[in-house]
């Protein structure tokens, strides 16, 4: 493996896991996030007749 | 009468939802070929700028418009199309986010049973593998390649009872609902695959140079196969058709390939192909813009569905981009540090390379050989198994939702009328998928026309309806509504223009080289269907897709949701 192959590895490698890191640390972190965000509501008729 | 509902636990549980439904076996199978075929620094390239014009804005379009409808009440692709377009040609267009993820769950559900079949072999001792021939020979009785109908049989070593295993799993899973269901597979499912994937890629990291007559094909090597910028090649100066370039890597190799050359007569060349020259290949972009594409699930027609079910003022933003980063991570630091260079250790570049780029033929005519020549292989190939089958059932329970809320909607029926009806016409289309095993003909024909060309399709409507008919302003209105992050300002003209300019322009690349052929012939996908060669089961795999096509259409022209969606009203109305 020649030197640019590490750095192109490195790099990629890097850049995905920094910003994987970043997203899932702002989602944990982010303001508001046990009232704001509820996620998703299902509702069917079927559920509804229970 | 009181009223039931089911929710996220939290944020988490969306984006896990989402990131499960993207990481699936390309990540692991498909990526690492791709990356070693066009050289990883040029490869990375065109991967970073598809990820960022294409990969990115679709994301977020999805996401945006399907909260959106969601607010109405639509929560499937026609509904959406229609309210948000009020045209009645949006619902038929919106039809497309249903028949891709449904037939696509047809195939994708047998991969995942061969997935959990191989583990089982692995974990009880049942792979004793030594040559390729053997490998190729296990996966032909295995999956029924062999003729039509051959795996149709009650055995373990045999695809049948592991598709019933699994799709009733699915069906166990999806009807349970998005929270007992989907978030609680995903939130468990998306870790424990992390976790298999650092057990795996550490045993793979630590292997060196396992044959020591061969010391060229080493761990080290295989990295350098798939990230070495430059690549150096072998080549025939009158080369058969179809024959490519062997690419040679690590000092002591050149030094060898260069005395071949010498020898050679002229017969041979020995070439260095730097990043600009091959950035300069067209198939290059191609292959970088449809691995982005596929890998994140954008033109699917499930996150359209996931994020319908969202609140107003739940993110989208920071949502959208968590999730396709969590799909990078597995696909680029874990893909792609795993099974090229575990292939390379043992059995050298040339086996890679004929396989590269080809799902099926890495991981399941090349990996099994691996394994089963590695220390512990037994363990470890059946955990590299065990994890891509959870890479997949998180996949194929995503492919379910987007039916079941089409058929809710569009029949005015609950979820377990709707469960079942999807049931029946997935396990009719898993039957046909397995009958006409011969040749994997029918897997990669609905695979072709479905899951490759239907989901080129469907992007390139998304992205012109949300910056074209919906508008760009109102688009980014929508997205920005309750979001934790802002889309930053350089998105807008790649929303509006660069991304469906380059959409269009790879898709038109992709038709001329995949349907029309490069020599100006037709490709097999064509000839399949009349003619000469026309062959039996692609024509009936056709004439499924477009059946399904059909029974859609009947449904969505007979629905009254759809008419209230094109009058701009909710689902909820009750005075259409």
């Amino acid at each position: 493996m020649t030197t640019e192959g590490w750095l192109v590895m490195l790099l990629s490698v890097g850049t995905v896991t920094v910003l994987f890191a970043w997203c899932i640390r702002k989602v944990l972190t982010a303001p508001d996030n046990a009232e704001s965000v509820h996620g998703m509501d299902l509702r069917t008729p079927d559920m509804d007749r229970e | 009468m009181s009223q039931a509902k089911n929710e996220w636990g939290s944020r988490l549980g969306v984006i896990m939802a989402v990131a499960g439904s993207a990481v699936g076996l390309g990540n692991f199978l498909r990526f690492p070929g791709l990356a070693a075929e066009y050289g990883g620094g040029a490869f990375m390239i065109a991967y970073a700028i598809s990820f960022l014009i294409i990969g990115l804005p679709i994301g977020w379009a999805e996401w945006a418009m399907g909260r959106y409808a969601g607010q109405a009440g639509y929560n499937s692709a026609p509904g959406a199309f229609a309210y948000i377009v009020r045209h009645p040609s949006a619902k038929y267009l919106g039809i497309i986010g249903v028949i891709v993820p449904v037939v696509i769950y047809m195939y994708y559900v047998v991969i995942e049973a061969w997935c959990i079949g191989y583990a089982f072999k692995f974990w009880t001792g049942h792979v004793a593998l030594q040559t390729t021939q053997e490998t190729k020979g296990l996966f032909a009785a295995f999956t029924g390649a062999s003729a039509d109908a051959s795996a149709l049989k009650f055995s373990v070593d045999a695809a049948l009872p592991w598709l019933m295993a699994v799709f009733v799993l699915n069906f166990w899973l999806i009807y349970r609902g998005i929270s007992k269901g989907i978030e609680k597979l995903c939130n468990l499912a998306m870790p424990a695959l992390i976790v298999l994937a650092f057990v795996v890629l550490v045993r793979v990291l630590t292997l060196g140079s396992p044959d020591p007559a061969r010391p060229h094909d080493s761990v080290i090597n295989g990295l350098g196969y798939l990230w070495n910028p430059t690549k150096t090649l072998v080549v025939k100066t009158e080369p058969a058709a179809g024959e490519k370039p062997r690419e040679v890597i690590g000092a002591a190799a050149i030094a060898e390939a260069e005395k071949e050359v010498a020898a050679s007569g002229g017969t041979l060349k020995l070439v260095k192909r730097g990043v600009g020259e091959q950035l300069a290949n067209p198939d290059l972009w191609l292959a970088a813009a449809s691995q982005i594409f596929f890998s994140l699930s954008v033109g699917f027609g499930v996150i359209i569905v996931y994020a319908s079910y969202m609140k107003r003022r739940d993110d989208v933003v920071l949502s959208g981009l968590t999730a396709s980063s969590a799909n990078q991570f597995c696909e680029v630091a874990l893909g792609g540090l795993i099974t090229v260079p575990a292939g390379v250790a043992f059995l050298g570049t040339t086996a890679i390379a004929s396989v590269a780029g080809s799902s099926v033929g890495l991981g399941f005519n090349v990996l099994p050989l691996v394994f089963a020549k590695m220390p512990l292989g037994m363990f470890f190939g059946g955990a590299f198994f065990f994890m891509l089958f959870l890479a997949a059932v998180t996949s194929s329970i995503s492919m379910l939702q987007p039916g079941i809320a089409f058929l809710e909607e569009a029949m005015g029926v609950g979820r377990k009328v709707s469960v079942t009806i999807l049931g029946m016409l997935t396990m009719f289309g898993c039957g046909f998928v397995m009958y006409f095993s011969g040749d994997l003909k029918a897997l990669d024909t609905l695979d072709f026309w479905v899951g490759t060309m239907l989901i080129f399709i469907l992007a390139t409507i998304q992205i012109i309806v949300f910056g074209w008919v919906w508008g760009l302003d109102r688009g980014l209105k929508e997205a920005h509504e309750g979001a934790a992050i802002r889309i930053p300002g350089f998105f807008r003209p790649i929303l509006k223009w660069i991304c469906p300019g380059f959409l269009l322009t790879v898709f038109g690349y992709w038709l001329m080289k995949n349907l029309f052929g490069a020599g100006g012939e037709p490709s097999g996908y064509i000839t399949d269907l009349s003619g000469e060669k026309a062959n039996l089961p692609a024509q009936l795999s056709v004439a499924l897709i477009l059946a399904v096509a059909a029974f859609f259409v009947l449904l969505t022209a007979r629905s009254a949701a759809y008419a209230k969606a094109e009058a701009g009203k909710s689902h909820h109305d009750n005075n259409a």
